[in-house]
């Protein structure tokens, strides 16, 4: 709110050298007093006192662990307090590949963390899988969790990750209300998403229909198998 | 032949005389790669040889069980899969790998846990990655992937790109969570 500094003019305060800041609408708003509202307080509360949830599962947190040291200090981000338990926490940092049987477990204790709460994927891993294109890794966390800021680098440096911190504050004070999810607009954004990705898509190319469910052929052309006894 | 490979051939005579005495002959065929020999002997026999090996030529270690899917492999005329066993006599410190071709539909081999105990996981491996069912091994469940998982990662036809397996999860919203 745009406030305009002014000498009040009040009778009661008789020496008149008492500067009190008034708002456009002419409120009188005494000393050392700042409007603003409920929500934008809760948030600038709750950016500068977050609890991060390390899930740590690869070198990725090696780098996490390297924020939290002395030479970076996330404590000067008021984050410092890496808490094992979800249930202390509420910004749920996932440093590392997560395998088909981690992802389970990482569900789990992302809903095990009270409202409200945020999540960083760090690293090229956990954003996409990185180089692990594998059967056995899942390709980017954003697939089954919500993901509020990613950070690219394998592994990020320590700056990278202190600068989604920056902007995982920027996103906490910008949006987010006392009640309810921490980012409301997001949830329709996502909802959005859903329902595009969930609709059928559009019809595979004629020149593509003998691939199978994955859209892959073998390579080498189909196997030879044989009745000889291997040698 | 050098003076090396002349000594590798001496370590494993004892070895090849004993099991020519007890097998006859014609159950196995040799072949060698640098200092190694391999065994190849069909599926009927192998828990002959195997026994054989472990009973009179004193290879009280089986130090590996792994298998390898030929599906499409240039020149390629046998079998389409192979289990090989890495045999470790601990006295001689003579090593020999035996091999045996398994084929598709529903590959099956004899269990070797009767023999070495420590097949017991090696076994599941194979079983977890090429779906070769080992006939009385005692628990053949799945050992590195998750229980839900329906293929065999390691087959040749098992797609290494898209989508498969690993994104069949529940996804969490932000107004669920």
């Amino acid at each position: 709110m745009a406030l305009e500094p002014s000498v009040a003019k009040s009778d009661s305060r008789a020496s008149g050298s008492v500067l009190s800041l008034k708002p456009a609408s002419s409120i009188e708003v005494p000393e050392n007093t700042i409007l603003t509202t409920i929500n934008s307080v809760v948030n600038w509360c709750r950016k500068y006192s977050l609890w991060p949830m390390p899930f740590a599962t690869a070198c990725c947190g090696i780098e996490l662990m390297a924020v939290g040291a002395s030479r970076h200090d996330i404590a000067r981000f008021g984050a410092e307090v890496m808490r094992f338990s979800p249930r202390q926490c509420d910004l749920m940092i996932v440093a590392g590949r997560v395998t088909m049987k981690m992802m389970p477990v990482l569900q789990r204790i992302w809903l095990q963390m009270p409202e409200p709460k945020w999540c960083i994927s760090m690293g090229a891993c956990a954003s996409t899988g990185g180089v692990f294109d594998t059967y056995a890794v899942v390709q980017g966390v954003d697939r089954f969790i919500p993901i509020d800021v990613y950070i690219p680098g394998c592994p990020p440096r320590p700056e990278q990750i202190l600068r989604a911190l920056m902007d995982m504050q920027d996103k906490i004070q910008k949006g987010g209300a006392i009640q309810g999810t921490a980012l409301p607009e997001l949830m329709t954004n996502e909802a959005r998403r859903v329902q595009i990705e969930s609709s059928p898509s559009p019809a595979l190319a004629r020149e593509r229909g003998d691939e199978d469910r994955y859209g892959y052929r073998i390579p080498g052309g189909p196997g030879q198998v044989g009745d000889r006894e291997s040698h | 032949m050098n003076t090396t490979s002349a000594t590798t051939t001496d370590e494993h005579q004892a070895t090849l005389k004993t099991l020519a005495q007890t097998l006859g002959e014609g159950v196995f065929t040799q072949s060698r790669f640098r200092d190694n020999l391999r065994l190849h002997v069909p599926a009927s026999r192998l828990i002959d040889l195997l026994r054989a090996l472990r009973d009179q030529c004193g290879f009280k270690l089986l130090s590996e069980v792994g298998g390898t899917d030929y599906l499409g492999y240039p020149g390629r005329t046998g079998a389409r899969f192979e289990v090989h066993y890495v045999l470790r006599n601990l006295e001689t410190s003579e090593y020999l790998i035996i091999k045996t071709g398994v084929d598709d539909p529903d590959p099956t081999l004899p269990s070797v846990v009767p023999l070495w105990s420590g097949a017991d996981w090696m076994e599941r491996e194979v079983f977890d990655m090429y779906g070769i069912r080992f006939e009385g091994h005692p628990d053949l469940r799945r050992i590195l992937m998750p229980p839900e998982f329906a293929s065999f990662p390691l087959r040749k036809d098992y797609p290494l790109r898209g989508r498969g397996e690993r994104h069949n999860f529940p996804r969490l919203l932000r107004g669920e969570s």
